[in-house]
């Protein structure tokens, strides 16, 4: 249990240093960097010896930390209401005042009269969501100390506050680990909060209209969510006397269905599913650490992590099969505006709510396949998501625009980053990487489930495949002629991540065997007694082609490049128009550039038309969810 | 006849594998042959002979090798490698939908192949190409996901060895796939990207940097591919060896006669019939099944 | 085996025709004369191409245009000038504006006279050009392996 407390207190006090320490300190990278190894090691710690236990639960002598949080809470609520005075903006204010009248109120009627037995936990569930913060959290923030230079030196005009932008990344590690540790719901609620807070604080850092804008979106749409959160624990307690995580999961369906379907509203709004998916595309205006981290690999994850604890609770109700359609709207509906998005973060954003409304809908089928596959599709999502976050983070300053349109021979200018950048991309769906294995498994326990969800993903996963070949298209594209190698000016903190990252993109599918039956297995045997099994045969093809991927490739590139010899060089068939290696002659005599555009189909895809069918829906299905939970 | 049936269940992974990757051109390069034949005594015109795809190929063979740039040809040399991995996977009787993704791998080393050369005509080729593999995937998930929802299991060996005729279960899955197939075998009225007949709009669309032996690989790809696809046409009536046989070869020759009697689409129609399609045949059989059990 | 007698493939050029000679090759594809059945096809593309086929008497324009195919074409290759025109530039060879014939620009190996050439000519001269080109093959290779 004690290192359960270190992990949620340690990058608290990480992030307290953070803020405090001068910025000319090169003592301050080497206390950031120790505190990264710690980050990634204590998870795997507690992997290694838990590998044979089952669900630990832990007391703590906790009335002192109580008070304390629900101190905090009301001195957040009063920060978050003053900021929004000072923007002259009232909703938030609104939603914060209902959100602390009801905590208030819960608190002085019923607060002395909480009981909870355990106040923190620990299953494999949370040991794979720590795992993927503490490595993929840390190895972001070590990204961040190349990145943040940067970012000030190419906008002069944003005030340089590198410590705060530090203590607020350290504060959401840390209130992150409280969330996945936190039996109390409290607790829970609380940090779940504390990451509210700082992804509103984190998209504001800009301070422009746009980041304001933005940030304020995500605020609103996060308090809703919270507000609704807030309502399901106080009805939770007045009915049934709980306030645990565990204890929820033993009662009878009928009492905790409406809390349950709160707490899944919660998880949607905060994992931007539809009908809230605009705070997320909003929030890509923020400096790429926080996009990479936040709001891909771990703040999103929160969502459906609480979604998938209390998915158990709505087992075989109509609720649940909202709950399913919700995902699958939200999958099959971002998947296609993604098709038409030129912005590479935009496209990045909408594939991230795109694979998590596929997490959604597999916890909403809840059954072990399903809640398997949703498992995998956490882990490889996180791990090549953030990887593609930080090299758009890159590319951005190298080419001063972050349009796919604009990455033409990317593979000339930055052959590295490109190389890292396309095993992130065969990551997010090309056989043999992780996401095809999530995939095949999520078919199969969806033809088994619910056969329309089957049908939803065979569409959207054609989608992707359309957005994502036509970029890897755009980056590998070569021609004749000098282009300007500007690889040389990445930093070494930014390549030592990337390099981290794209290493765990294939580890992780390699280690998939590993994974699935020490991990992921004794987590679905303990929620349903029953463990999916796995076709070793499919798992060695997965692994051929993955090993000889992996050994063709380079053998291949090395073979092409420079033992080859025996070959002509001609241009490319421009008509018999060929000027230059680059140029034609076009109409009335004049020399004209070849450019090569991607098809968008905005007639057909275009983020207008499809939002709003896919807000339409999904409010339709969230009503009708609360409806049947209510009744 | 029926000793060869016998013959070929006996065999083992290994051989089966091994059978495919040998003699999968040989067929494949037959069917081209039969299908140049065919169309042109539609045409009313004589013809090359039936040999003709493999003097093609030895021709190419036989060119001096010119490139655009020096990675083109490792995209392609990587298309037919998984090409026959697929192919040999389904024909050993692994995992139905693994196979498609396979293929799918295989053919996006194909599209990334022509956007690498970065010339226009292999660009909207790519491009296109794209829209096709957007078109007929969900169906051939369909197609697998019907198999899985009627045998219980995606395994080919399963499939195709199961007693009761599929074709009675699936007759919307299989309407589908027949559509989504006139893609997959670059036939009229969906051979947008590239096309075998005489160069047209996009010249020769995704292969047109392409040459020599580099050419000659990617035709031999898509003779595996074909074979794969016939395969897959064999499933749905693999109750009766024989009779699949039979209608895999009519399909083809169905697939010339499509091919013979329609002009290109655009790719918006190509797109949206396909979908289309795939949601009125392939989606109400799978929901009828899934009602039925 | 003569690979490149029974597959050849036609680029089909026109360098300033006044197109009956184009139309005349065309004819040729058609049922009535059907040159596939020689495994003849009208590619459009040099890379893929082994004859190239030029009508018409070649102006300063299509004189670029000439080069840059015949250099994107792999060996080996063989020049066909079909029509007068391209052989010679026929009535026009005084004009200031033509060159005079494809052998102004390219190294041709088979000339098919005619105005407008027909297509028996023109099926005559194309497989000549697929003897030809089995002879630089066999000069080529010859090449490559002693050289």
């Amino acid at each position: 249990m004690n290192v359960l407390i270190f992990l949620i207190v340690f990058p608290l006090v990480i992030s307290l240093l953070a803020l405090v320490l001068p910025r000319g300190f090169h003592i301050r990278k080497t206390i950031g960097t120790v505190a990264n190894v710690v980050l990634c090691a204590l998870p795997i710690y507690l992997l290694v010896t838990n590998l044979d236990q089952g669900p630990s639960y832990f007391r703590l002598e906790s009335g002192f930390v109580d008070i304390l949080i629900f101190l905090l809470e009301v001195l957040i609520a009063g920060y978050l209401i003053y900021l929004s005075v000072r923007a002259k903006r009232y909703l938030p204010v609104i939603l914060v005042l209902i959100q602390m009248s009801i905590m208030i109120g819960f608190e002085f009627t019923y607060g002395h009269s909480i009981q909870v037995e355990h106040v923190l936990f620990m299953d494999k569930f949370s040991i794979i969501m720590a795992l993927i913060v503490g490595i993929i959290g840390s190895a972001i923030c070590l990204y961040g100390f190349g990145y943040m230079p940067e970012y000030h030196e190419h906008y002069p005009e944003v005030k340089d506050r590198r410590n705060y932008f530090g203590f607020l990344m350290y504060l959401f590690l840390s209130a992150m680990f409280g969330i996945i540790f936190s039996n109390n719901l409290l607790w829970l609620f609380f940090f779940w909060e504390v990451t509210t807070l700082c992804s509103f604080l984190l998209i504001g850092y800009r301070d422009d209209k746009a980041s304001q804008d933005s940030a304020f979106r995500a605020l609103n749409m996060n308090l809703i969510g919270g507000v609704v959160f807030a309502f399901g624990i106080v009805y939770l307690f007045v009915t049934t006397q709980t306030m645990e995580l565990d204890k929820l999961l033993l009662l009878d369906q009928g009492a905790v269905l409406l809390p349950a379907v709160c707490f899944a509203f919660a998880g949607l709004a905060k994992s931007a599913q539809f009908p809230f998916s605009s705070w997320l595309t909003g929030a890509m205006v923020a400096p790429t650490p926080v996009s990479a981290l936040l709001h891909s690999s771990t703040m999103v994850k929160a969502g459906v992590y609480l979604i998938l604890r209390v998915s158990p609770v709505m087992d075989n109700t109509v609720a649940a099969q909202m709950l399913t359609l919700i995902g699958g709207v939200s999958f099959l509906v971002t998947a296609l505006i993604a098709i038409s998005q030129s912005n590479a973060k935009k496209v990045l954003a909408y594939s991230t709510i795109s694979n998590l409304g596929l997490i959604v809908a597999c916890a909403g089928v809840n059954t072990p396949a399903a809640v398997w596959s949703a498992l995998l599709l956490i882990i490889f999502h996180a791990v090549a998501k953030s990887l593609l976050f930080l090299c758009v983070g890159i590319i951005e300053y190298k080419l001063g625009s972050r349009d796919i349109e604009d990455m033409d021979f990317l593979i000339m200018r930055l052959p590295k980053l490109t190389a890292v950048m396309m095993i992130g991309m065969a990551g997010m769906f090309l056989a043999p990487f992780g996401m095809i294995i999530s995939k095949f498994v999520t078919l199969k326990a969806f033809v088994d489930g619910n056969p329309a969800m089957a049908i939803i993903l065979a569409y959207g996963s054609a989608a992707t495949i359309f957005f994502w070949t036509k970029w890897m298209g755009k980056i590998i594209s070569i021609r004749h002629g000098e282009v300007e190698v500007v690889e040389h000016t990445v930093s070494t903190w930014e390549w030592i991540t990337l390099g981290i990252l794209a290493v765990a993109t294939v580890a992780v599918c390699l280690a998939f065997p590993f994974i699935s039956i020490h991990v992921i297995d004794p987590y679905i045997m303990e929620l349903f007694n029953t463990a999916p099994v796995i076709d070793m045969f499919n798992v060695l093809v997965v692994f051929a082609i993955m090993f000889s991927l992996l050994i063709i490739l380079p053998l291949g590139l090395l073979y092409y490049a420079f033992i080859n010899k025996n070959y002509k060089r001609v241009g490319t068939y421009l008509g018999g128009g060929n000027v230059s290696n680059i140029t034609f002659e076009g109409a009335m005599d004049a020399t004209q550039p070849i450019q090569l555009k991607n098809y968008y189909l905005e007639k057909y895809f275009g983020e207008e038309r499809l939002f709003y069918v896919g807000v339409f829906v999904s409010l339709t299905l969230i009503f009708i969810m609360f409806g049947v939970a209510a009744i | 006849m029926n000793t060869i049936h016998e013959i070929v269940l006996s065999w083992g992974v290994f051989e089966r594998m091994l059978a495919f990757v040998l003699l999968a051109p040989l067929v494949g390069g037959l069917l081209a042959g039969i299908d140049r034949k065919v169309s042109a005594r539609f045409q009313g015109r004589y013809g090359p002979p039936v040999l003709q795809p493999f003097y093609d190929a030895f021709k190419l063979f036989q060119k001096e090798k010119i490139i655009v740039n020096k990675f083109q040809d490792f995209n392609i040399v990587l298309f037919l490698m998984f090409t026959i991995f697929s192919g040999a996977l389904f024909f050993a009787g692994a995992d139905l939908l693994l196979t498609i993704f396979s293929l799918a791998l295989a053919g996006t080393f194909f599209v990334l192949g022509g956007f690498c050369v970065g010339s226009p005509y292999s660009h909207l080729g790519a491009e296109r190409e794209i829209i096709q593999q957007v078109a007929y995937e969900p169906m051939i998930i369909l197609v697998a996901i019907g198999m899985y929802q009627v045998t219980g299991s995606f395994k080919v060996a399963v499939i195709a060895q199961y007693q009761l005729p599929l074709i009675l279960y699936l007759p919307g899955v299989f309407a589908g796939f027949l559509y989504i197939l006139t893609i997959k075998f670059r036939k009229s009225p969906f051979d947008l990207s590239m096309s075998h007949h005489a160069h047209q709009e996009i010249v020769r669309g995704l292969t047109t940097e392409f040459s020599g032996s580099t050419l000659a690989l990617i035709e031999i790809a898509h003779w595996y591919e074909n074979v794969l696809l016939l395969g897959m046409v064999y499933l749905f009536f693999g109750f009766n060896p024989w009779l699949a046989v039979f209608v895999a070869l009519a399909t083809y020759l169905f697939e010339i006669f499509i091919d013979m009697n329609y002009a290109r689409f655009k790719w918006q129609l190509t797109f949206g019939s396909s979908w289309l399609f795939t949601a009125v045949a392939g989606v109400s059989n799978i929901i009828v099944l899934s009602l039925m059990r | 085996m003569g690979w490149f007698k029974r597959s050849p493939w036609v680029l089909h050029y026109n360098a300033t025709s006044c197109n009956g000679c184009d139309i005349e090759v065309i004819v040729s594809l058609t049922p009535l004369y059907d040159l596939e059945r020689f495994g003849i096809i009208n590619t459009g593309n040099p890379k893929h191409a082994d004859i190239l086929a030029v009508t018409g008497s070649v102006n300063e324009k299509s004189r670029q245009v000439l080069l840059n195919l015949y250099e994107q074409m792999p060996n080996p290759k063989v020049v066909v000038a079909v029509g007068l025109c391209a052989t010679s530039g026929c009535v026009f060879q005084d004009c200031y504006n033509v060159l005079g014939g494809v052998d102004k620009v390219l190294p041709v190996d088979v000339y098919v006279p005619g105005c407008a050439a027909r297509p028996e000519s023109i099926i005559d001269g194309i497989l000549k050009a697929c003897e030809i080109l089995e002879e630089k093959y066999k000069l080529q290779k010859k090449q490559a392996a002693s050289g």
